[in-house]
């Protein structure tokens, strides 16, 4: 499957619930093989946008082809080769694991006995044997998800779409289904996955498309929107909250970019690229006495990204008044963050 | 294929997993990540390697047909009675309770005696019962649709009434469970059917059928409105004037001319009429046709509207 040829193809998608345009206008070309990422904050559009693909939603208006299958008119062609992980568990949480997957795999058209056989050996292969005969509610979140993406895999799919997988997961989890991500990918599946990490997109998607509004705002390799993002965020604790101002013109003038306060007293934030620049800047927080509890160079968030990509923070929930800069209600660090320039 | 030491690993995950989700979630934990340098991986057991084995399978076996879509569908229906058996509840206690409170509170003064009016009231109060109980076809269907299964279910290459279809067959056989017990209720308090076993077990079939046919208008309701409590709401409205207006609990000719004439089209009077019928062996032909008549109509009529809905969703 590492041909040239586009896993899908969207031009001018709009879906619209009642007065709210979830999707307004997005075009996608996915290549296939590899992974695709689609990166945004809440109702940003991107459930629904995989909802449309995955023949879950009619679209209102655009042009929609999956695998060179158009999916208003060919929506079973295309059934027969994708699957959906959805955001929460697409399984019945009532009965078992094994019960689950011998469910789905008697609908893919395996007898009796080969879709038992089938079901043990995903189960296996997802470290969930001793779990199978465990009703769904009883697991924890790594376990459903896992279980849900080996429902997805009982007939290996040619796309499978994959909605926040690992949204609320814990990091060794999460390094799991990155791992199982990954062996897909190795095995010849596209995958299309959502996320609201950049750091999910960065370590996973060949390409990534950051979606906000229901609108692609920027779309390339993670490189490419690295180079317009900035890179790095830099994160500073202090002891003391009332040097904090005094803190943040000290690291302005260093790393010569504004400085964010957070609702969190003791923090200082900033998006730099140049680790060396960083380093810097704390020796000179130290030297002037600033006493540093906690500090960590890492990706820019999610916020960050919105703020070096559109001037304004990510926020969940659209409308007009939603593009101010204030008005940040789907991450916590937005709503908290207020951005103060410091001479 | 995994060592020992995995196993004990992959359990301790486990239960890491229900432990931390609450911290986890926190977006700044995910910030605090050192660029660049990868958290350090226990080692994982090699689920990347066993996963790339299992997708070993691309060769889709042969789409299931129809009615084995429908039947495993409806095996997934009998697993969820086998786990959630409280959900026999409304099956169970409410015939009860119909049927012992109908025959002795009112038997005396519909019918002069409970024994004279339980040969007249049974065959009404099974149909009452399972009528009522058909309302839980759409319940759950509006249930199942706020849950993650329903758009797996529906992203699946199968013959799309399938789904509804098997969660039908699943309730049939909660609509049978209801049936037997309102029926041993009833011989045990002095129900003596004429049309005897052949002419019982026939009754509760058209029975059957009809509920089958009748749960398609609850699909509709539980695919449109927006939660289960609002569906219940919605199907008792028209249970309620259906049932009581019909011919289950007294003898029409009491009651006056207008409603005698509603009470006379209303197709639950005409489906009482063809089970008592049958267990009392006095059925005619005509009295069939007009059940088989309003089968072929509820079918016609909400199934395929049901169905687009359904796409559309």
């Amino acid at each position: 499957m590492s041909d040239n040829r586009l896993a899908i193809e969207v031009a001018g998608l709009v879906k619209t619930f009642g007065k709210t345009r979830a999707v307004d206008g997005v075009d996608l070309a996915v290549p296939a093989g590899g992974v695709y990422g689609v990166l945004g904050p809440n109702g940003a559009g991107k459930t629904t946008t995989i909802r449309i693909l995955a023949t879950l939603l009619a679209p209102d208006a655009g042009t929609v082809r999956v695998l060179g299958h158009d999916v208003v008119r060919e929506a079973d062609a295309i059934r027969a080769r994708v699957s959906l992980t959805g955001q929460f568990a697409s399984l019945d949480e009532d009965i078992t694991g094994t019960e689950n997957m011998i469910l789905l795999a008697r609908l893919l058209g395996f007898s009796r006995s080969g879709a038992r056989e089938r079901a043990t050996e995903l189960l296996t292969a997802f470290d969930l044997t001793e779990a199978a005969g465990r009703q769904v509610k009883t697991y924890s979140g790594g376990m459903r998800r896992r279980l849900d993406i080996a429902a997805s895999i009982v007939v290996s799919p040619d796309l499978l779409f994959l909605d926040e997988p690992t949204t609320g997961l814990d990091p060794r989890s999460r390094n799991q289904v990155w791992d199982i991500v990954r062996a897909l990918v190795a095995g010849g599946t596209t995958v299309l996955l959502t996320t609201q990490y950049l750091d999910e997109a960065d370590q996973l998607a060949d390409r990534i498309a950051v979606i906000e509004h229901g609108r692609v705002i920027a779309e390339g390799t993670s490189g490419e929107l690295k180079a317009r993002v900035g890179g790095g965020a830099v994160h500073v604790r202090l002891r003391d909250a009332e040097r904090r101002p005094e803190a943040a013109r000290l690291l302005t003038a260093v790393l010569g970019v504004p400085v964010e306060l957070a609702s969190d007293p003791v923090s200082l934030a900033a998006t730099v690229s140049d680790a060396e620049l960083v380093a810097r800047g704390l020796t000179e927080l130290t030297r002037s006495g600033f006493e540093i509890t906690e500090f960590a160079l890492g990706q820019p968030s999610l916020d960050e990204v919105f703020l070096a990509l559109t001037g304004h923070h990510a926020d969940a929930d659209g409308g007009p008044g939603g593009r101010s800069e204030a008005a940040g209600a789907g991450l916590p660090a937005a709503s908290a963050t207020t951005k103060e320039p410091v001479a | 294929m995994t060592t020992a030491s995995t196993n004990a690993t992959s359990t301790e995950a486990a239960a890491g997993d229900a432990a931390s989700t609450g911290a986890v979630a926190d977006p700044a934990a995910a910030v605090a990540t050192p660029f660049a340098t990868p958290e350090p991986r226990t080692p994982a057991g090699g689920i990347d390697e066993r996963v790339r084995a299992a997708l070993s399978l691309r060769s889709r076996p042969a789409r299931p047909s129809a009615l084995s879509a429908c039947v495993t569908f409806g095996w997934r229906a009998l697993l969820r009675i086998k786990h959630v058996p409280e959900q026999l509840f409304d099956v169970t206690a409410f015939p009860i309770m119909m049927t012992l409170m109908f025959s002795y509170l009112f038997g005396g003064a519909l019918a002069g005696s409970t024994d004279e009016y339980i040969q007249f009231f049974l065959p009404g109060i099974l149909v009452a019962t399972v009528i009522m109980i058909t309302m839980y076809t759409g319940v759950g269907l509006n249930t199942d649709i706020t849950k993650g299964v329903f758009d797996r279910i529906r992203s699946l290459p199968v013959w799309r009434p399938a789904a509804l279809v098997g969660m039908m067959l699943g309730d049939a056989v909660r609509y049978t469970v209801a049936a037997v017990l309102v029926i041993c209720l009833g011989l045990a308090i002095g129900f003596r059917p004429d049309g005897g076993v052949v002419g019982v077990v026939l009754g509760v079939l058209l029975l059957l059928l009809f509920a089958f046919s009748l749960a398609w208008v609850w699909n509709i309701l539980g695919l449109v409105m927006r939660t289960p409590n609002a569906v219940m709401g919605a199907s008792m409205m028209v249970l309620f004037p259906l049932t009581f207006g019909s011919n289950i609990y007294v003898d029409p000719e009491t009651m006056p001319g207008w409603l005698q004439a509603a009470v006379d089209v209303n197709p639950i009077s005409h489906l009482v009429t063809a089970v008592r019928g049958l267990m009392h062996d006095t059925v005619t032909a005509g009295q069939l046709g007009w059940v088989f008549l309003w089968c072929a109509i509820l079918v016609a009529v909400f199934a395929p509207i049901t169905m687009r809905l359904y796409a559309r969703r």
